[in-house]
């Protein structure tokens, strides 16, 4: 009996048709994907995505050149120059990160004291070419114009966890 | 005006020669539009599987997506290996893209509309698609790559193997029918859809139809490119038009296949309730909806079942496939003997 | 007619030219390829003359099963094809004396070297008439099947002798080879390969 059970089975194709049948019910099922330039998944306020150099709310650039962040970079992707600005405030001359080599580990924006460098939630910044992606002072800063509100409104979220 | 036309076309001799060319083209055209949106209904098919959404930026719901990929592949740059054997590498990609259109010449879209009605239909079908095999092996010798060239051997091999039991499916239906002539073989299935022969020949149905998957290279059968071991088997060296014929074809004999399948087993052009309201519509329409629901039972199948291991492949087709189908003629003969079923013409 | 006839010279100029080219060409892929376009006019020659079920069955069975074989086994073959060719000029004069014979004998059958050609003219112009009342697929069937049934069972008994033979010759016992039953391992009951149990806390198995 259990012969003639499995040979039924067998040409009767029972276990093929119980696999259609599964994936015709999958076919049916809401989609687990999302119409992604349009709709987005949430980023968590702990994005690391593009960096950005941020500005005091008067205008004043907030880094003061101490090299941290090129210090702790492990890709050894951030070079900066420091000399002293016309009113003896110590600033930068040169705050250039090179983004093939930046890894996305956010150590920079942690060891920053007076959180000039952050990675934002900016992820579509590819270019075409490569140079594009060898960011020097002034696209750093626009960056940080550009993305302020989202920026200050991360790291306030963030805020009790620091 | 029309009935000068009409004339010229069927009396002058040139006439009738234009008259062919655009029988040519009325079955060729909309069967490259049906190829280009059977990628599509795959891709949609298997993304649903998936839990994806498939192509849908290119036009309304992804519409044009075919249209972006055709293009695409016409504007890449052909190139020919350096060690590859040019003339065969060119022509192989052509003699599969060529089999696969010709075959469409005996197949009836309604009563009447076939552009060669001939009496041994259903042997030409199978002559040409046999002939599809020598696209593929010509493209694996050809590329002379070590990829190309084993996926062109398991593919002829398993073409070959299948082709035997679809020879003995067809045999059984001809047994029914009587005839080679394809027209012939719809007529035999009039009636109710109870009475199309996918009932009555229910094993066979299923035969053909794994058969034809085999056939195509599609899977759980498309060891020939598969991924993992052989890059993209006798298409890995192929690009731009070469490949995208390549690809033509393949779809195109993917819906041949369906096809023939709906001619031999779901009734052709004939409605499935042979009354009123279902007979006003055209059976080409009816032709078409059945053949597009083999082609989306072909995407399910891709969706659904893992990939054979060659050696699975070639026991099913002949220890299995083989002795079941050469079985099930003996017994059709029979039974039409026995039973007095025997077709009379 | 005379598309026919020109549609007659190009089929047969291509089919012998094709034939002299497997014999020629340097490469044996190129020969099969060559063997497949000659199969080829010749189908197409027999859908002239209105044989279109024997032109059909030539291009399944040689085009699109044997000739597959062929390219298969041309193919994977590693050939040095110049040294096959060495001996070539020294079988020419026995092959040609075979063709001849070959020729002759058509020509004595059509009668234009002479002869008794009386019973195969006859024998054409019955089956020409017979033709014409049904198609020739079932002119064929009627024949293979009544008067040269036993001819026609010979023939495959033949085939499956040699069949038997390949697979005789083939076929190699040897012991302590593992194979796959897959029903086996399809239909293996739970108890046979499950074991539950239960295992204590920092127990382990």
């Amino acid at each position: 009996m259990a012969s003639l059970d499995r040979t039924a089975r067998q040409f009767l194709l029972t276990e093929v048709v119980v696999g259609f049948l599964v994936t015709l019910r999958y076919m049916f099922k809401p989609k687990a994907t999302i119409n992604y330039p349009y709709e987005r998944s949430p980023l968590s306020p702990r994005f690391r995505g593009e960096h950005a150099l941020r500005r005091y709310p008067n205008g004043e650039e907030r880094c003061i050149a101490c090299k941290l962040c090129e210090a702790i970079c492990p890709a050894q992707a951030i070079t900066i120059e420091a000399e002293p600005r016309e009113d003896g405030s110590r600033r930068t001359t040169r705050y250039d990160i090179d983004m093939t080599k930046c890894i996305y580990c956010g150590f920079c924006q942690e060891a920053c004291p007076v959180d000039a460098i952050v990675e934002g939630p900016n992820t579509e910044f590819s270019t075409e070419t490569r140079e594009e992606l060898l960011y020097d002072k002034a696209r750093l800063l626009a960056n940080g114009d550009r993305w302020e509100g989202e920026l200050a409104a991360n790291l306030q979220a963030d805020a009790a966890w620091r | 005006m029309v009935g000068t036309v009409v004339t010229f076309l069927t009396t002058n001799w040139l006439g009738q020669a234009i008259l062919i060319l655009l029988e040519c083209l009325a079955v060729t055209v909309p069967l490259l539009v049906a190829v280009a949106y059977m990628t599509y209904v795959d891709r949609k098919v298997w993304a649903s599987i998936q839990l994806r959404r498939g192509p849908n930026v290119v036009g309304p719901f992804g519409l044009l997506q075919p249209f972006a990929d055709g293009l695409k592949l016409l504007l890449k740059e052909t190139i020919v290996p350096s060690s590859a054997n040019t003339i065969l590498f060119l022509i192989a990609p052509m003699i599969t893209f060529i089999t696969a259109l010709i075959a469409w010449a005996v197949v009836p879209f309604d009563d009447g509309w076939v552009i060669a009605d001939i009496n041994v239909g259903i042997l030409y079908l199978f002559a040409i698609s046999s002939l599809g095999v020598y696209g593929i092996i010509i493209a694996g010798w050809a590329s002379n790559s070590k990829y190309a060239f084993l996926g062109a051997l398991r593919s002829a091999a398993q073409m070959v193997s299948y082709e035997v039991s679809i020879g003995f499916v067809l045999i059984t239906v001809l047994l029914c029918v009587g005839s080679l002539n394809l027209s012939k073989i719809v007529l035999a299935q009039s009636g109710w859809f109870w009475n199309w022969f996918w009932l009555p020949l229910l094993p066979m149905f299923v035969i053909y139809f794994v058969s034809a998957l085999a056939e195509t290279n599609r899977t759980p059968f498309d060891l020939p490119m598969s991924e993992a071991e052989l890059v993209q088997g006798f298409q890995t060296e192929y690009s731009s038009m070469p490949f995208a014929l390549f690809f033509l074809g393949e779809y195109a004999n993917m819906i041949l296949l369906s096809g023939l399948g709906s001619i031999l087993f779901l009734g052709g052009w004939m409605s499935p309730i042979p009354y009123a309201p279902f007979t006003w519509i055209p059976g080409v329409i009816w032709f078409a909806l059945k053949i597009a629901l083999l082609l989306f039972v072909f995407s399910w199948t891709k969706g659904t079942l893992p990939r054979y291991r060659y050696d699975q492949l070639m026991r099913l087709g002949w220890k299995v496939f083989l002795p079941v189908s050469l079985g099930w003629v003996v017994l059709t003969a029979a039974v039409l003997q026995f039973g007095g079923w025997v077709p009379q013409h | 007619m005379l598309l026919q006839a020109i549609a007659f010279y190009v089929f047969a100029a291509v089919c012998v030219a094709s034939g002299a080219m497997v014999v020629v060409s340097r490469n044996p892929v190129y020969s099969v390829l060559f063997l497949i376009l000659a199969f080829f006019n010749a189908a197409a020659l027999f859908v002239l003359i209105g044989a279109e079920f024997i032109a059909m069955i030539l291009v399944i069975v040689y085009v699109g099963a044997v000739a597959v074989l062929f390219l298969f086994v041309v193919m994977m073959l590693d050939i040095n094809m110049t040294r096959l060719k060495e001996g070539f000029l020294d079988y020419l004069p026995i092959g040609a004396l075979i063709g001849a014979a070959l020729l002759a004998e058509i020509l004595f059958g059509l009668g234009v070297l002479g002869g008794t050609h009386q019973g195969t003219v006859s024998a054409f112009t019955k089956a020409g008439t017979q033709m014409m009342t049904v198609d020739n697929t079932r002119a064929i069937g009627r024949v293979l099947y009544t008067q040269y049934f036993y001819v026609f069972q010979v023939a495959g008994v033949v085939l499956l002798v040699a069949m038997i033979g390949a697979i005789v010759l083939t076929l190699r016992r040897r012991p302590g080879v593992r194979r796959q039953r897959i029903s086996d391992q399809l239909y293996r009951p739970k108890e046979e390969s499950i074991a539950l149990v239960k295992v204590p806390t920092r127990g382990g198995v």
